[in-house]
């Protein structure tokens, strides 16, 4: 029950409602703990509300750090495995 | 699934993988990093993260449950307040959770009126659509959960709707982990922090981890890939001689957490003298209740209930269990008295229990990787 799940806001309908798709299905939540949410936010939606905004470009980041972080590693592993000073 | 999928990617796991046993060696010694909630708990047996990581690298679980620390007395009271002629509206993780004259879902077969809820705004959906019924939520949950139930109490009072009221066992996250690190029982290196109670308190609200208790801790997602980063980060930060709060949830999670929602929490609830926890005994100021504002709509109040404190089961050692000094497998009644279907503790109840996930997902990895040795 403490899952949250990203949505995405597809129409607002006033009264602190709204309507997100999570993953192809819609449901209606509220957006009341939070402000300013716009058509084509994504949202994390838990029990029912829209408890955080998603921002994209952290997202983005996050990745880009893991995808970084593995490649600098490997390579040098497979730098270490490719010496042969004997 | 957009912002899911992309940190399931195995290749990139792999990756994080090597990274991490190799910092693992260069430090030369076991860590061991509790995990708060049991959101992660169920990530790291559900994705065998366990497996994939070097020996020295140890997963503690930690408190952050909220079906599995609600105390066996406040779920006989649900369970008498189920059987008061009301629509008693609950999370479907509190069904199968036992109490001392069993379940809500048994009291469900005896003829309680009990139904499942998504959202406490059903709840009071199903309150405004049967005006002649009293409705109770039973809500729990931490500082996530909680704002949710303050927007919904509000709306209740905004909307006038009196037959609706809340049995809240709501928690705070802080005074538990105070309890664990106060006790010094318990050998550990780190955090892996609680990425969607964060969202709503902010991750400057675990600054005390390290000023207080000279440890680490890494606000992380959910994924995989989230948790693989996070161990990452905690052995850079003891490999470079750091000790601080550091956010790997950023997309989601801010320094400064959700103000809207606590400024509601602060309207709506008020800090209990005293709350009981199951596995922690009574802990000061670590749950609420409603403010007086809203004191109608405390069905504590609009009911008498039995209020009585009981003891675990004695087989049971949920509370070893809770505050990680015990493994799930390590539990005497793990997968004979106690299963899923046949739930002695809470632990193993929830999705988010560790004993649920490790005996649902995690002991197959383990055997499987036994069979691999």
């Amino acid at each position: 029950m403490c899952l949250g799940i990203p949505g995405e806001v597809v129409e607002l309908l006033g009264e602190d409602l709204a309507t997100v798709a999570v993953n192809g299905v819609k449901r209606d939540i509220s957006i009341g703990l939070l402000d300013g949410v716009k058509v084509g936010d994504w949202v994390l939606v838990h029990v029912g509300f829209a408890l955080s905004a998603i921002d994209e470009a952290e997202a983005t980041e996050t990745l880009d750090q893991i995808k970084k972080l593995g490649r600098v590693w490997d390579e040098e592993l497979d730098a270490f495995k490719e010496t042969a000073i004997r | 699934m957009r912002f899911v999928d992309e940190y399931r990617d195995p290749a990139a796991a792999k990756s994080l993988v090597n990274a991490i046993t190799r910092l693992s060696g260069e430090l030369g010694r076991t860590l061991r990093f509790m995990e708060i909630c049991g959101g992660h708990t169920h990530t790291i047996y559900r994705h065998g993260l366990e497996q994939l990581l070097p020996e020295a690298v140890e997963f503690v679980h930690g408190p952050g449950c909220p079906v599995c620390v609600i105390p066996m007395g406040r779920v006989d009271d649900a369970v008498w307040l189920a059987h008061q002629d009301v629509i008693f509206t609950t999370f479907g993780d509190m069904m199968r959770v036992p109490g001392t004259g069993g379940s809500l879902l048994q009291a469900q077969a005896n003829g309680a009126d009990i139904r499942f809820v998504y959202s406490p705004l059903d709840a009071l959906k199903i309150a405004r659509d049967n005006p002649g019924r009293e409705v109770v939520f039973f809500a729990v949950g931490f500082e996530t959960t909680a704002p949710s139930t303050a927007v919904t109490v509000a709306q209740a009072a905004k909307l006038g709707v009196e037959n609706f009221s809340v049995f809240s066992n709501h928690v705070l996250i802080r005074p538990p982990l105070e309890a664990i690190l106060g006790t010094g029982g318990l050998q550990l290196d780190g955090f892996i922090g609680p990425g969607h109670v964060a969202t709503v308190v902010g991750s400057d609200h675990f600054q005390f981890i390290p000023a207080e208790h000279k440890l680490p801790i890494v606000v992380t997602g959910f994924e995989p890939l989230d948790i693989l980063q996070a161990v990452d980060m905690l052995l850079t930060q003891y490999s470079e001689g750091r000790c601080e709060v550091e956010n790997q949830y950023a997309r989601v999670v801010r320094p400064e957490g959700n103000e809207a929602a606590r400024r509601l929490l602060d309207e709506v609830f008020a800090t209990r003298e005293t709350f009981e926890w199951r596995g922690l005994g009574y802990i000061p100021h670590s749950g609420y209740q409603l403010a007086p504002a809203y004191a109608e709509f405390d069905a504590e109040r609009r009911f008498t209930l039995p209020g009585a404190r009981v003891a675990d089961h004695p087989a049971c050692q949920c509370g070893l269990v809770l505050t990680g000094q015990l493994k799930p497998w390590e539990c005497r009644v793990f997968g004979r008295g106690c299963t899923p279907e046949r739930p002695i503790g809470t632990c193993m109840v929830s999705p988010e229990g560790a004993c649920a996930a490790y005996y649902n997902f995690g002991r197959l990895h383990r055997e499987a990787a036994a069979i691999k040795l």
